[in-house]
């Protein structure tokens, strides 16, 4: 028997898929052990501080938990945001409720939850480990839901009408109408916010994996607390591995997990006509031929699709008779009656303890507040002087554009808080205090924001435009008044607030640290609010935690939001 | 006039109102309206005459602020047991392929896997679809899309199918060739469906398709004319009787005050309501450009012409030709009769007239004639500083308008205005003001 002359690529495309059923089996067998391996520590007896070596081979383990804890955390996210989300687009009466939460919640720094919701939790599990690990992730958690729950709330809301009178008409079950119309529709936002949220994940999480708490000392295996133990000994090598290492699980995570989201989403893109330039992932390809990925399918999201989606009764449904709508009344009465109370009384607890405030208090955190203030309008500054012309000159360059982007990617992309103790070192090595140092400290955060939405702007400037100016020979200044800065505006103004809230969160982390055995702190909002939880002085931490969401949402209301509006109306490239 | 069998779907005294209720605004007024087993029956009508309305009261999608759908005689709460809807939009799952957008609506009624494909199949098979089960919509063309939205009404089997505007998307040759391909259907009664009801603003394929042709007059939405069409099919363009309906048709279109007498072949099985009266002056949406563009092509036709063939010269759909109609009689630059437009000594002199000079005689023509405009100049010019904010011409239209259509109002105005150099307005901060230098001086009277 011969083969016929084509027969070595078939062979190939044979024995490709082998090779990758094998490595899909490989990787479900690690993550089997990785499971097992968390569970037995998470249940193991509670070491709060554990000691955590400087040794670059720990750093696969710390690896794995510090990813497990991200996992959990999103995992928890992308849940109650499609369930909130849900809720409030579909509950007339609490939308507006649930909306202004959102809001308000987003503009809450979620670092000075952080001693609450550790007591909380170490007192839930006092004898395991789990408590230390839950109050981690319940912190990343409530760091990174409320955009992906506003991502699909607007969603739900703009569905379009035809679309969903399809469904109406045909009759589809809420498991139907769920699967098929609502959540395919919101699957691409979900995707991009879930990656922000992430990337605000790691933020957090290297900030809350080694904390002092009053005379707890909190320290849990991990990327975060490697990177602070590292950097406090001075250890450059160190330092070195554990950055290397945090740079290779989210450039790993990137490629194995977004890419192939990003890329597969495309299909649940709204539009009547196919478009060129969608992201290619060539892991999502193998997957999609791999056998063993078609097997596991079949088996089980297949027949689990069809149960859901397919219903088991057509009949009308039946009106609620006047008897039910009578109890459901009553129970929404009785709920509502409820949450009222508890908001209520809490409201009143946080209003007597604040009461024992002391005069002193009040103004020291007032001139606090002014200090961080002056902070984030300073690392906003500087971040456009660069940013503006980095990014205008890459977005209207697509050769820099290739080269530069994915290197500013990758820098953006590892979290601010596990520069700061590398960054400290060089700023006590050189003799400089935080009250600057803080400032650089909040840039390392906010900068990329505004650069990346920039590089959006500009490369969204049509070339008609551009051109134009060209043609009438405009000079510099002219080119940048008419052409480039209204045309960049309405990304700049999303660049902006994203960074401002950037800026906010991370004084937290950027104005108080314990360093070499020392706490380094400077004058400001987000020091008194760490102190304060050192200290364990709740009074004084509810002060600062309120002042500084009520400042941040101060700035949305009378600085943002004019702009977006000026942004939406004036300055929108329309056809 | 022979005994109707049952209706399948009747509506009887619907009204459709929006807006608390003692500041309501009526979109349609009561209305009787049956749909009878073996006809297609199409709704023609103006923008604004509450078409889609019906149809998704008709439908169960939305229900009436007042008066009864019944179904099959019984009151209805819900969409209807068993009707489907083709969209205009096609209103495809862009992420389901052609067969699994065919088989959703199986999937709601709990048919099972091998009788869902076997159905589709079959469906698709008769549409034409063969070999295109696992594309993607977004991979088909317009007329490729719709036919995946008729197979996904008709797998069903529906007792009603309604059609909004079905081919209004489509280009005229596509949409021909499907139109025909449902009359052959329909005809061949290849099709298990027992009425069809299309809304359409196509005159020419209301009377191709429909048995019954239902005219709306708008403002509020209500039935002017009810009527049979009792042409063989296939129905040829060049045949004299379907030049009569379709004329017959235009006549009542363009002449919103007229009460129509019936067609002679055409016979109304309820009287037409009489016709209400709208209370504030509409402002029709067209632009000062298109308004020049269709007195220049008249007057060069001699001053008079046929709507019916100018509406096919210019290739315009009857929704896009009548407001630009409408707004050249309102300001007085000519006349509708019979179906035929003709031009006034007014508007001969815009049409010959040069820019500027043509800016002047429409400003003239608009400040006397048109009853918005009037008003906010007035109103800018009694204010010392000659602004005033959005909200104070909205709350004067929103007593006669619905939200979307005080804004269209509004939009409409200022380009009016724009173009008569009677006013303007800031976008972003949302005011009206006069132009510096045409502000006249503090309370003066404007042209009027």
């Amino acid at each position: 028997m011969s083969f016929p002359p084509l027969s070595r690529s078939l062979i190939r495309a044979r024995t490709w898929p082998l090779v990758v059923d094998a490595a899909v089996f490989g990787v479900v067998l690690a993550a089997i052990y990785a499971i097992l391996t968390t569970v037995h520590y998470w249940m193991g007896v509670v070491t709060p501080a554990a000691n955590i070596s400087r040794s670059p081979r720990a750093l696969p383990g710390y690896a794995l938990y510090s990813l497990v804890r991200m996992t959990v955390a999103y995992l928890l996210s992308l849940v109650f945001a499609v369930a909130y989300g849900y809720v409030a687009a579909y509950h007339k009466r609490l939308e507006t409720v649930m909306v202004a939460l959102l809001d308000i919640l987003q503009s809450i720094p979620v670092l000075s939850f952080l001693p609450g919701v550790m007591l909380a939790m170490v007192s839930l599990f006092p004898t395991r480990q789990l408590g230390v690990e839950l109050g981690s992730i319940v912190l990343i958690f409530t760091g990174q839901v409320w955009n992906m729950a506003f991502s699909f709330y607007s969603s739900l809301k703009s569905i379009p009408r035809e679309l969903r009178e399809a469904a109406d008409i045909y009759r589809f079950s809420p498991w139907q109408r769920f699967l098929e119309l609502e959540l395919p529709f919101g699957v691409i936002g979900l995707v991009w916010n879930s990656i922000v949220s992430v990337a605000g994940g790691w933020f957090f999480l290297m900030a809350c994996e080694m904390f002092v708490l009053g005379n707890h000392d909190f320290r849990l295996p991990g990327l975060g607390s490697y990177l602070q133990r590292a950097a406090g000994a001075g250890d450059t090598p160190a330092i070195l591995w554990g950055l290397g290492a945090m740079i290779a699980v989210i450039v790993l995570i990137d490629q194995l997990i977004w890419r192939p989201l990003i890329a597969w989403s495309d299909r649940f893109k709204m539009e009547q006509v196919e478009s060129g330039g969608a992201v290619s992932s060539p892991i999502l390809h193998l997957l999609r031929n791999a056998s063993a990925v078609k097997w596991i399918e079949r088996r089980t999201l297949q027949p689990a699709w069809e149960r859901l989606t397919v219903a088991r009764s057509f009949a009308p449904r039946p009106a609620p008779g006047p008897r039910r709508i009578w109890l459901v009344r009553l129970a929404q009465a009785a709920g509502l009656v409820l949450v009222a109370a508890v908001v209520l009384y809490s409201a009143w607890q946080a209003f007597e303890m604040m009461r024992g405030l002391r005069g002193t208090d009040v103004s020291i955190t007032l001139e606090a507040a002014g200090a961080t203030f002056l902070r984030v309008i300073a690392s906003l500054l500087i971040s456009l002087v660069w940013a503006v012309p980095a990014g205008v000159a890459i977005g209207f360059n697509p050769r820099v554009a290739r080269l530069a982007q994915p290197i500013a990617q990758i820098a953006a992309s590892v979290p601010a808080t596990a520069l700061f103790p590398v960054v400290l070192l060089g700023l006590v090595r050189l003799g400089g205090g935080l009250g600057v140092g803080s400032i650089i400290l909040m840039l390392l955060g906010t900068q990329w924001y505004i650069l990346f939405n920039v590089i959006a702007g500009a490369m969204a400037i049509p070339s008609e435009l551009r051109e134009a100016a060209d043609v009438f020979r405009f000079t510099r200044l002219q080119r940048w008044q008419t052409v480039i800065l209204p045309g960049i505006f309405p990304y700049l103004v999303t660049g902006l607030v994203t960074a401002s809230g950037g800026a906010w969160n991370a004084s937290i982390v950027a104005e108080y640290f314990h360093f070499q055995g020392k706490i380094m702190t400077t004058l400001g909002l987000g020091a008194q609010i760490s102190s304060a939880t050192d200290s364990g002085n709740t009074l004084l931490l509810l002060l600062s935690t309120v002042v500084m969401a009520m400042l941040v949402v101060t700035v949305n209301r009378l600085v943002w939001k004019p702009l977006y509006r000026l942004a939406e109306t004036r300055y929108r490239l329309e056809g | 006039m022979t005994q109707l069998p049952e209706p399948i779907i009747e509506l009887r005294a619907v009204e459709k109102f929006y807006g608390p209720a003692e500041a309501r605004i009526q979109v349609v007024a009561p209305t009787d309206l049956a749909v009878y087993p073996g006809e297609i029956l199409a709704l023609l009508g103006p923008s604004g005459s509450g078409k889609s309305t019906l149809l998704r009261i008709l439908s169960g999608l939305s229900t009436p602020s007042s008066g009864q759908v019944l179904w099959h005689g019984h009151p209805l709460a819900g969409p209807c047991p068993n009707v489907s809807i083709v969209f205009q939009s096609f209103a495809l799952f862009p992420w389901l392929t052609v067969m699994d957008n065919v088989e959703a609506p199986l999937k709601a009624r709990g048919v099972p896997a091998h009788e869902r494909m076997r159905r589709s199949l079959k469906i698709l098979d008769s549409v034409g679809l063969d070999g295109f089960e696992t594309a993607f919509p977004k991979e088909l063309s317009g007329g490729m899309k719709q036919r995946v939205g008729f197979a996904r009404a008709l797998v069903v089997e529906p007792e009603v199918l309604f059609m909004d505007e079905p081919f209004s998307a489509l280009d005229v040759l596509t949409a021909e060739n499907l139109r025909g391909e449902l009359m052959e259907l329909w005809q061949g009664k290849k099709m298990p469906t027992r009425a069809v009801f299309i809304v359409t603003h196509n005159i020419e394929e209301a009377v191709q398709l429909a048995d019954r042709v239902v005219v709306l007059g708008k403002n509020p939405g209500r039935i002017r004319t009810d009527f049979r069409i009792r042409i063989p099919h296939p129905r040829e363009h060049l045949d004299l009787r379907f030049h009569e309906a379709v004329d017959y048709i235009y006549r009542v279109l363009t002449q919103p005050d007229l009460v129509p007498t019936p067609q002679p072949e055409a016979e109304a099985p309820a009287a037409a309501a009489p016709a209400a009266r709208a209370k504030y002056p509409m402002l029709p949406h067209a632009r000062p450009g298109g308004i020049a563009g269709l007195l220049e092509l008249l007057n060069d036709r001699g001053g008079r012409h046929d709507l019916y063939r100018m509406a096919d010269d210019l290739a315009l759909e009857l929704d896009d030709l009548l407001p630009i109609v409408e707004a050249a009689s309102l300001l007085g630059f000519l006349t509708v009769q019979e179906g035929a437009a003709e031009i006034t000594p007014e508007g001969i002199r815009f049409a010959e007239a040069g820019i500027l000079r043509r800016k002047e005689l429409f400003k003239v023509a608009a400040s006397s004639h048109v009853t918005l405009i009037r008003q906010i100049t007035r109103a800018l010019a009694s204010k010392a500083d000659h602004t005033l904010p959005d909200e104070f011409f909205r709350d004067l239209l929103d007593e006669h308008f619905s939200e979307e259509e005080s804004v269209r109002q509004i939009e409409t105005a200022v380009h009016w205005g724009r173009y008569a150099e009677l006013f303007d307005r800031d976008a972003s901060t949302g005011r009206f003001f006069i132009p510096e230098e045409t502000a006249p001086a503090s309370g003066e009277e404007f042209a009027g």
